[in-house]
């Protein structure tokens, strides 16, 4: 695994020329899918007697980037903590299928913050990702190498106090990826970084998916995000499924193109509505 | 005219540099020692006040006299038995009552159950003052060394107690909550997330306590004795050597500072990670 280390200082991404803490290196090329397929039917959630979540409905195929928005309060957080079993759901069922059989995720999560230990080193931070079970030469091999996923190798004896918002959130990303789960829930993760550590990040993301093709659910509050970067994008709107779009274009996307804009219009349209 | 010229010149020019240096050394030095310097002016003010006959030696005496004191009870091996003495006390009512503390307040941080049981009962003993104690447990165990170590262990106890308890149920649920997603649980959580989020404020109850360590010690020591620095104090002022009270003094001074010490090191050790205990990166 050589890392491109890229000598010029500004690069375009996406049409825009920015000049960036780090670049995603380019794609290595499509994985086939490995990730799990989610069936959701009448899932509901309420909190006492608020309803947040009434009635959802949804198929997700195996490696498929789905991508939530939605006002806040919507309930887009709510699915997705379900989807990863943080909370219960209070009626309907939630099931995860390999090859048409039901089974059980090894799913992971990324926070909007990256809730990394801070007494712990980049290194231990993502070896929280692999559990306790593996032995130590495999531990350090498999860190190294989600470490080098999202180009951040040479940090790896760092505290996270010393990194920059972006670098944290890279090693968080580290950390869900490690143990290669076969769905990766990212709570509105870019959602603390300012503009241009987004463009960048928002390029490692798709990136590190097309690689390895885990089943994505990302929830976010920007659509041009979810444009960029999913395969569809689903609306929430009180609870409800308002809009279930697919987005066909290719990759990488050209960031303002035309058709994309238009998409752009229909979905706040619909969040709007 | 021209050696007028350029006398200034040679003269000022090469030892404007040297001095900025020696100006800087000076500071570098300085700062180091500048803890230092109250104490030792106090103490030679002192011992200019004595010499003058300012301070009568009856009642204070010279700090020269003090170091009398101090060699004569060296030389004698007297000293090095009352310091281990004390030594062996407060440790071990540091252990007893610090241990105490921290299970305690760990439970109590991490249990609701125990924290409902226990948590309101230990915050009304805690606003006893421990030395009230010593009428009741002079009745209940005598004046010997379950007295001193009762005493000491319950001084010691309760600011542990309440500082790892507030540091347990300080740590951020949203890293307990990682903690969980990402299949900790019990053993592992509490020794990857809990402990090591409390253990900042665990130190601050250690530093507390320490304080409270010696000066119950001090009380209990001259209380009734046969060895110990309080013991020393004590049969000095019946022959009223007030040079070694002063030692004694001073000892318990200097004991106080190196548990700070041991303490603030231990802290920056195992707090490295904290942006307080870091060294700023050096370029």
């Amino acid at each position: 695994m050589s890392e491109i280390i890229n000598p010029v200082r500004k690069t375009t991404v996406w049409g825009k020329e920015i000049e960036p803490e780090f670049l995603p290196r380019p794609v290595r090329g499509d994985a086939p899918a490995r990730g799990v397929g989610i069936r959701l039917e009448g899932v509901e959630k309420s909190f006492g007697d608020v309803t947040v979540l009434r009635g959802i409905d949804l198929e997700v195929p195996e490696g498929q980037f789905l991508a939530i928005v939605g006002k806040s309060g919507c309930g887009k957080s709510t699915l997705l903590r379900l989807l990863v079993g943080l909370d219960e759901v209070s009626g309907g069922t939630i099931a995860f299928t390999d090859g048409g059989r039901v089974t059980k995720p090894n799913s992971r999560i990324v926070f909007q913050e990256p809730r990394l230990l801070p007494w712990a080193k980049v290194g231990d931070n993502v070896a929280v990702g692999l559990g306790e079970r593996v032995g130590r030469a495999e531990r350090s091999e498999r860190v190294r190498a989600a470490l080098s996923e999202v180009q951040l190798t040479e940090k790896v004896a760092e505290w996270p106090a010393r990194l920059s918002g972006g670098q944290r959130q890279r090693v968080a990303l580290a950390r869900a990826l490690v143990s290669q789960p076969d769905f990766l829930a990212l709570d509105e993760p870019l959602g603390a970084l300012d503009a241009l550590t987004r463009i960048t990040m928002q390029g490692l993301v798709e990136r590190v998916w097309r690689e390895q093709k885990f089943t994505a659910l990302f929830v976010t509050h920007d659509v041009a995000e979810a444009v960029a970067l999913a395969d569809r994008v689903i609306v929430l709107d009180e609870g409800r499924i308002a809009l279930d779009v697919a987005v066909n274009h290719e990759r990488p996307r050209e960031r303002g193109a035309a058709d994309l804009a238009e998409l752009e219009g229909r979905l706040l349209k619909a969040i709007f509505a | 005219m021209t050696l007028i010229a350029e006398l200034p010149k040679q003269a000022t020019l090469p030892s404007g540099p040297h001095l900025l240096q020696a100006g800087r050394w000076i500071a570098a030095r300085a700062s180091g020692a500048l803890p230092l310097l109250l104490p030792v002016t106090i103490v030679v003010a002192w011992q200019m006040a004595s010499s003058l006959g300012l301070i009568g030696n009856r009642l204070m005496p010279a700090p020269v006299d003090v170091a009398r004191a101090f060699w004569h009870k060296a030389s004698s091996g007297d000293l090095a038995i009352d310091i281990l003495a004390s030594g062996q006390r407060a440790l071990s009512g540091l252990l007893v009552g610090g241990s105490i503390g921290f299970l305690l307040g760990l439970a109590n941080g991490v249990s609701k159950l125990s924290h409902q049981l226990t948590d309101t009962t230990l915050q009304m003993l805690r606003t006893i003052p421990n030395l009230a104690l010593i009428p009741l447990v002079i009745l209940w165990f005598g004046i010997g060394e379950e007295a001193k170590l009762f005493l000491t262990a319950l001084g010691v106890f309760f600011p542990i107690y309440l500082n790892t308890l507030h540091g347990v149920r300080n740590v951020d649920p949203q890293l307990i909550e990682m903690g969980r997603v990402y299949g900790m649980n019990g053993w592992t959580l509490f020794r990857k997330v809990i402990f090591p989020g409390a253990l900042p404020s665990i130190f601050v109850g250690l530093r507390f306590s320490l304080g409270i360590m010696w000066l119950t010690l001090i009380v209990a020591e001259s209380m009734a004795a046969s060895s110990g620095i309080g013991h020393m104090a004590n049969t000095a002022r019946e022959f009223m050597m007030t040079d070694v009270v002063v030692l004694a003094l001073v000892i318990y001074a200097l004991l106080g500072k190196l548990a700070d010490w041991i303490a603030k090191t231990l802290e920056s050790l195992t707090l490295q990670w904290h942006p307080a205990f870091q060294k700023p990166e050096k370029k």
